[in-house]
C-alpha cells in the first residue's frame, strides 16, 4: 500500500469518524443531517509527493486580493511570504523574498497603516514585503457589525482549521445552492450543502429527508468572470474556487513542500540506518540462544 | 558474568566484514545525532521576520547641518550626523593623526558628493554603550562607559575601544534619501 | 541484577584519578556491563525508546520555549510565527506535537507489557508505582501543554478540564479559581501553565532516575517471569551493551520511521482542526474532545452521572494502577503461563481501545447506527453511553475482581526452572543434550 493511500485512508477514517460524531449531534433517530462529504479539488499538493502549483497560486492570491480580502483577513500573513521559496511570486534571481520585485510591486499597491517617525500621527503609506496583509477591519467588533453579527473569520490557517482542508474550501465556495423548499430561511442566511450544521429545526419537510449542510452568514461570493486572470484562464466559479483553496492550503502550511521532500530524505536515512542496525544486531547475537 | 553464553571465537576472514556493519552503524548513529541537534541550533538563527527588517530608508535632508538624527536599524541605533564645514575641515585635517588605532580617512567613510553626512552605528566598539556627542578630547563622540574619544569621524583617538565607530552598508537610493543594509 | 559487582578498571590515569573522587565512568561502565536476562523480546524495547521519547520532548521543548510567547494576545500567532519564520521551526514543533502522541504510544505499550509479564510483583513494585508516577505526571505534563497553542481546543480543554477540580466538595470552588488566577481561564492561567509545563519534565526525569534505580536493584524481570538464581545468572544473562544497547536501537530506529511518517506526512492527522482556530472564550466548538491518549479516561470521566463521582472515577482509574501489585494474587508472574489470565488480560486491552473510541464519540450517539434497543434507566442501550459504561465496570472489574480471584483460582502451566529452559525445546533439547552447548546455537 503505497503512503498516499495510507494518508488518505487515515484522513477519510478521520472524516468518517467526525462525520459520524456530526450526525450523533445532530440527531440519534436519523440517519440524515450532517454536511456533504467535500468534493475533491484534484490539487497538486495532494499526497505525499505533491507540490504546488505557481500558477494557481498566483491565480489564487488574485482572487484572495479582489474578492476574499474586502471582508476576510489574513494576519499571519506578510507581503514577503509571497516570495518566499515554494510561494506564488518566488523568484530564483531574488537575492531575498524582501528584495523580490513582485513581491516589492504588490504591496506597493496595498496602503497600510503606519506612524509618522516625526508627528506621532497616524498616516496611510504603501507596503513594504515586510508589512502584514492589512486587516480590513479595525477589530473583531467591527467586522462582526459590518458583517450582520458574524465575524468573517481569519483566512491565515484555514485549510488547518477545517476537517477537509483545501478540499472543504473548494466545495464550500463553489457549491452554493438554492435552499430547498421547506427549509425556514432567514435574510442574513444563506444555505451550503458542505457547512456543518444540522437542518433538522429548520425543516419542514419529511423527518426522514433533511437537507445536508448549514448556515453560513456569507453570501456566495464568487460569480463567473468575477476576476480576470493575468494568465488567461477561464475565470468560473469553479476555477476561482480552486484557485484561492489552493492558495490558502499554502498560507495555511507554507512549509509543506520542504515539510515532504525532507521526509523522504529522513525516511530513506532512517530504513538503510535502521538495516545496517539489524545486521549489527544479527552478528552480535550470533552466539547468544535466545 | 556472562561469558558462558557469549561465543567469542570469529572464523577469520569475517572479522572485517562484522567490523565495517558494527562502524557503519555507529556512523549513522552519529549523522542521526547531528542531524537531530542542527534543527535545535538553526532555530536560534535570525527568523525570516527578523531577517526581513533588515533595510530601513531614511530621507537625511530632515538632518540639520550641525545636527543629528538616530534612527534604529537591525534593533541597534544609527547616528545620522550632517556635520558643520568647521568639524569636516578638522576630521579631514586629523587624517594623517599619529593617534589613529584604526587608520582610515574620513573620505573612507562617506559617500561622494554626500561628505558631510556620517552615518555610524551608534555602539562603541569597546563594549557596546552608546556614545555620546558633544563631550570628549577630539570633538565628536565620548563613551561615558569606560571614557573611549571618537572625532567627528566617529574614529577611535583615545581610550580602551579597539576600532572606529562602524559605518553600515548603505546607499543613496534617490537624492537624499539612504537605505541601510 | 541486584549485586552486580564493578568489572570496570581505570586505566589512564585521567581515569584513576576521577574514579577515586567521583566515580561517574564507573557508574556507566556497570550500567553498561549490567548483567540482562538474554531472552527480553521487543515488547522490552520500549523502556529505551521512552528514554528517548523523553530527551526529544525536553530538547524540542527548550528550543520552542526560546519562541514562544505565553500571552493570550501572542501566543498563538507566536506558534504560528515557529512554524513559519523560524528556522527549521515547522520540524521542531511538529515533533514536540506528534513526540507527545508518540510518548503515549510507547508508555501505553510499555504498561501492558509489564502488566502482562508481571513486572510490578514483588520484589519489583517500587519500579511499577515509580512507573504510574510517570505516567500521572506525562498526563498533566500533555495537558499543560496542549493549552498553550491557545486554539479552541487548548482553552476548552482547559476550561473542561480545571472545571473537574470544581467538583470537588466544599474547596472545589476556591482551589479552581486559585488554579486558574482568576474567575475563567485567562492570561494568568497561560502564564502558569507554561511554567509548570516547562518545569513538570524534569520532575518527570527525576522520577525516571528512580525509576531505573528501583530496576537496577530489583533486576529486569523477563517474559518467563521467574528471578534468575545467582548460579544461573551466567548462563542466563548477557551484558546490556553491547546485547541490548544494538537490540534496543534497532526497536528504537523502527518506532521512529513511524514517528517521521506522522511528522512529515500527516503532521496534524493526530491533532484537531479547532485548534487552528484561535481560541474563543464566547464561543465552544461543536463537539470538544481530549487528546487520542487522555480518551479512555474521559470516557469514564463522562459514563457516571454524577459529576464528582465521574471525577473520582477517573482519577480512581489511575489511581488503581498504584495499589495493582496488591491486587494480583497470582504466585506466577508471566501471563505466559496464565492461560486464565492471559484471556482476561486481551479482553482488557480491547476494553481499554474501546474505552479510548467511546471517549471521542457523543454519548448520546447509536453504536450501531439503525439497531433498535431500549431505554435503560437514563440511556438508550444502544449508545456510546452504555458501551462506555460496560468498558468501565469491566475496566474496574479487571482489578478489583478478576486479579485477585482469577490469581488464587487458576491452574497456572508447568513453569520452567530457568530462562535458557523453554530456549530448548529444538530436536537438541529433546534428545537431551546438555543445555548449555545447546545454548551455543543460533
Amino acid at each position: 500500500m503505497s503512503a498516499k493511500k495510507v494518508t488518505m485512508d487515515i484522513r477519510k477514517l478521520a472524516l468518517s469518524v467526525a462525520a459520524l460524531a456530526v450526525v450523533g449531534a445532530a440527531s440519534p433517530a436519523l440517519a440524515e443531517g450532517g454536511a456533504h462529504h467535500p468534493r475533491s479539488g484534484g490539487f497538486t499538493f495532494d499526497g505525499p509527493f505533491g507540490t504546488f502549483d505557481q500558477g494557481q497560486l498566483q491565480r489564487g492570491y488574485k482572487v484572495y486580493r479582489e474578492v476574499c480580502a474586502a471582508c476576510h483577513s489574513m494576519d499571519l500573513m506578510h507581503f514577503r511570504n509571497l516570495g518566499e521559496k515554494g510561494g506564488p511570486f518566488y523568484d530564483p534571481h531574488a537575492e531575498n523574498p524582501a528584495a523580490n520585485r513582485f513581491v516589492r510591486a504588490l504591496a506597493a499597491e496595498i496602503e497600510v497603516g503606519d506612524i509618522d517617525t516625526e508627528t506621532g500621527e497616524a498616516i496611510m503609506r504603501p507596503a513594504t514585503p515586510a508589512d502584514k496583509f492589512p486587516n480590513p477591519y479595525p477589530n473583531r467588533t467591527a467586522a462582526a457589525a459590518a458583517n450582520g453579527g458574524a465575524a468573517p473569520p481569519d483566512l491565515s490557517v484555514m485549510a488547518k482549521a477545517r476537517h477537509g482542508g483545501a478540499d472543504y474550501i473548494y466545495s464550500l465556495l463553489s457549491g452554493y445552492a438554492a435552499a430547498p423548499a421547506g427549509l425556514r430561511i432567514t435574510a442574513t442566511q444563506h444555505y451550503n450543502p458542505y457547512m456543518a450544521g444540522d437542518m433538522t429545526p429548520f425543516w419542514d419537510g419529511d423527518p426522514e429527508q433533511v437537507p445536508a449542510g448549514g448556515f453560513i452568514a456569507m453570501p456566495a461570493p464568487l460569480a463567473n468572470g468575477q476576476v480576470t486572470y493575468d494568465d488567461g484562464t477561464e475565470a468560473t466559479v469553479d476555477q476561482m474556487s480552486k484557485d484561492v483553496a489552493a492558495f490558502i492550503a499554502w498560507s495555511s502550511d507554507p512549509r509543506a513542500t520542504e515539510r515532504k521532500q525532507s521526509g523522504m530524505g529522513v525516511l530513506a536515512f532512517l530504513a538503510i540506518f535502521a538495516g545496517i542496525t539489524y545486521a549489527s544486531y544479527r552478528r552480535i547475537w550470533k552466539g547468544v540462544a535466545h | 558474568m556472562a561469558e558462558s553464553v557469549v561465543t567469542n571465537e570469529h572464523p577469520e576472514g569475517d572479522a572485517t566484514r562484522r567490523d565495517f556493519i558494527h562502524i557503519a552503524a555507529g556512523a549513522a548513529a552519529v549523522g542521526a545525532g547531528v542531524m537531530m541537534v542542527w534543527p535545535l541550533v538553526n532555530s536560534m538563527n535570525p527568523a525570516a521576520d527578523t531577517l526581513a527588517l533588515s533595510t530601513v530608508e531614511f530621507d537625511t535632508s530632515k538632518v540639520a547641518e550641525g545636527m543629528q538624527i538616530v534612527i534604529t536599524w537591525q534593533g541597534k541605533p544609527v547616528f545620522v550626523r550632517n556635520r558643520t564645514a568647521a568639524e569636516l575641515t578638522r576630521v579631514i585635517a586629523d587624517n594623517d593623526a599619529s593617534d589613529l588605532k584604526e587608520r582610515q580617512t574620513d573620505q573612507e567613510r562617506t559617500k561622494v558628493g554626500h561628505e558631510p553626512m556620517l552615518i555610524v552605528i551608534g555602539s562603541c566598539t569597546h563594549l557596546g554603550c552608546i556614545p555620546t556627542f558633544g563631550s570628549g578630547d577630539y570633538g565628536g563622540w565620548f563613551c561615558p562607559c569606560h571614557g573611549s574619544h571618537y572625532d567627528a569621524s566617529g574614529r577611535i583617538r583615545k581610550g580602551p575601544a579597539p576600532k572606529n565607530l562602524v559605518v553600515p552598508n548603505y546607499e543613496f537610493t534617490a537624492g537624499s534619501t539612504i537605505r541601510i543594509g | 541484577m541486584s549485586g552486580h559487582e564493578s568489572t570496570y578498571v581505570p586505566k589512564t590515569g585521567v581515569e584513576k584519578w576521577l574514579d577515586t573522587r567521583l566515580p561517574i565512568v564507573r557508574f556507566g561502565a556497570d550500567y553498561l556491563s549490567l548483567p540482562t536476562p538474554k531472552n527480553l523480546n521487543y515488547w522490552y524495547t520500549f523502556g529505551a525508546i521512552l528514554t528517548i521519547c523523553l530527551v526529544t520532548q525536553i530538547a524540542t521543548g527548550i528550543f520552542l520555549a526560546m519562541h514562544y510567547q505565553p500571552n493570550t494576545a501572542m501566543a498563538f500567532a507566536s506558534v504560528e510565527r515557529i512554524m513559519r519564520d523560524v528556522n527549521g521551526g515547522w520540524l521542531i514543533r511538529y515533533v514536540h506535537a506528534n513526540g507527545a502522541s508518540m510518548f503515549f504510544v510507547a508508555v501505553y505499550i510499555h504498561m501492558l507489557r509489564g502488566l502482562y509479564y508481571g513486572s510490578y510483583k514483588a520484589p519489583r513494585e517500587m519500579i511499577w508505582i515509580l512507573g504510574c508516577v510517570i505516567f500521572f505526571l506525562m498526563i498533566s505534563t500533555a495537558f499543560l501543554g496542549y493549552v498553550l497553542p491557545w486554539g479552541q481546543m487548548s482553552y476548552w480543554g482547559a476550561e473542561v478540564i480545571t472545571n473537574l477540580i470544581g467538583a470537588i466538595p466544599m474547596i472545589g470552588e476556591p482551589v479552581l479559581i486559585w488554579l486558574r488566577g482568576g474567575p475563567a481561564i485567562d492570561n494568568a492561567t497561560l502564564n502558569r501553565f507554561f511554567s509548570l509545563h516547562y518545569l513538570l519534565p524534569f520532575v518527570i526525569f527525576g522520577v525516571v532516575v528512580l525509576h531505573l534505580w528501583a530496576l537496577h536493584t530489583a533486576g529486569q524481570n523477563n517474559p518467563v517471569g521467574i528471578l534468575i538464581p545467582k548460579e544461573r545468572e551466567a548462563k542466563d544473562t548477557i551484558p546490556f551493551h553491547p546485547y541490548y544497547t544494538v537490540k534496543d536501537g534497532f526497536a528504537l530506529l523502527v518506532f521512529l520511521m513511524m514517528f517521521a511518517v506522522f511528522v512529515f506526512f500527516m503532521p496534524n492527522a493526530l491533532g484537531h482542526a479547532d485548534n487552528y482556530i484561535p481560541a474563543n472564550p464566547l464561543q465552544t466548538p461543536a463537539h470538544i474532545v481530549p487528546e487520542w491518549y487522555m480518551l479512555p479516561f474521559y470516557a469514564i470521566l463522562r459514563a457516571i452521572p454524577d459529576k464528582f463521582g465521574g471525577v473520582v472515577a477517573m482519577f480512581g482509574s489511575i489511581g488503581v494502577l498504584f495499589i495493582l501489585p496488591w491486587l494480583d494474587t497470582s504466585k506466577v508472574r508471566s501471563m505466559r503461563y496464565r492461560p486464565t489470565m492471559k484471556i482476561f488480560f486481551l479482553i482488557f486491552v480491547v476494553v481499554g481501545l474501546i474505552l479510548g473510541w467511546c471517549g471521542g464519540q457523543l454519548p448520546d450517539a447509536q453504536v450501531v447506527p439503525g439497531m433498535p434497543s431500549f431505554t435503560l434507566i437514563d440511556g438508550q442501550l444502544n449508545s456510546y453511553l452504555w458501551l462506555t459504561r460496560l468498558a468501565t465496570l469491566y475496566y474496574f472489574a479487571f482489578f478489583f475482581v478478576i486479579m485477585p480471584f482469577v490469581g488464587l483460582k487458576e491452574t497456572p502451566l508447568k513453569i520452567p526452572a530457568s530462562i535458557s529452559e523453554p530456549v530448548l525445546s529444538g530436536p537438541l533439547a529433546m534428545s537431551g543434550a546438555v543445555p548449555a552447548d545447546a545454548e551455543k546455537k543460533g
